[in-house]
């Protein structure tokens, strides 16, 4: 059986653009492919990644036109559905940024920064990301 | 609008930084107004014009090569030169030597060269407005 593993996803939007995702959220779905079994949870900027609606405009440059842009709620919404991966959202960070829980995807949970530890303490490894 | 010499100087290197978004969408601005530009791609921004770099399918977006689509940014440089060229400007874009050496990125996209901290010098002396975008 895998080891159970909690991912702290804290740096967002960092190279969406141009990797069409986010690279760790990305890593964890191939790795949860491979065998894993993960957990992820979303603090600071990147409890922005569960508001549903949002997208970029794909960049264009010349003639040159990005196609297939990224969208942050339909990934966390594939890793909820699909790979089973539960994403916590720390429900502080959300309230810091103005952020109503009804903005969210449907799937996440909210948890306080107070239950981090005992959430910590249910993982063999807890990677911060 | 009159024409004017722009200079950039890049330091964020491929797929690591939001920032070279936002400097590609600057640069096509410029282009597409005709403006004569500089870049001077500095450390990890040495690798924007390496011309082996290579699309990929995206198996856990379960898309394939074509469908993926994925960018690459010497393709957005060959890009960004053919704008300016088709708008009356030019870009001359040089890629830092010693970065390049240091990364093993010396083959570069056609209409980039490589280059020396001397060239954003000259640019520098040269340009109307300088816009520097560091990596942070």
């Amino acid at each position: 059986m895998a080891k159970k593993t909690l991912n702290i996803v804290e740096s967002a939007y960092r190279a969406v653009m141009e990797e069409q995702d986010d690279t760790i959220l990305w890593l964890l779905a191939a790795m949860q492919a491979a065998g894993g079994a993960h957990t992820a949870v979303l603090r600071g900027n990147a409890v922005n990644y569960a508001i549903a609606g949002q997208g970029a405009p794909g960049l264009s440059v010349g003639e040159w036109k990005q196609t297939q842009a990224p969208k942050m709620d339909r990934d966390i919404i594939d890793l909820v559905e699909n790979r089973k991966i539960p994403v916590y959202i720390v429900e502080e960070d959300l309230a810091e940024r103005g952020i109503g829980r009804d903005e969210l995807v449907p799937g996440v949970k909210l948890l306080s920064r107070k239950a981090l530890p005992a959430l910590f303490a249910e993982y063999e490894i807890v990677s911060h990301w | 609008m009159p024409k004017k010499t722009l200079t950039f100087a890049l330091m964020d290197a491929p797929y690591e930084s939001a920032n070279l978004t936002t400097a590609f969408r600057i640069l096509d601005a410029a282009a597409r107004r005709g403006h004569d530009i500089n870049v001077f791609a500095y450390e990890g921004a040495a690798g924007l014009a390496f011309a082996p770099q290579t699309a990929h399918p995206n198996p856990v977006h379960g898309k394939n090569l074509a469908e993926e689509n994925h960018p690459t940014t010497k393709d957005q440089v060959a890009a960004l030169v053919a704008e300016a060229v088709r708008n009356g400007g030019k870009l001359d874009w040089v890629n830092c030597g010693m970065c390049v050496d240091e990364r093993g990125v010396n083959q570069f996209v056609p209409g980039t060269r490589r280059g020396s901290p001397a060239d954003f010098q000259a640019f520098t002396e040269a340009s109307d407005n300088i816009l520097v975008i560091p990596t942070k």
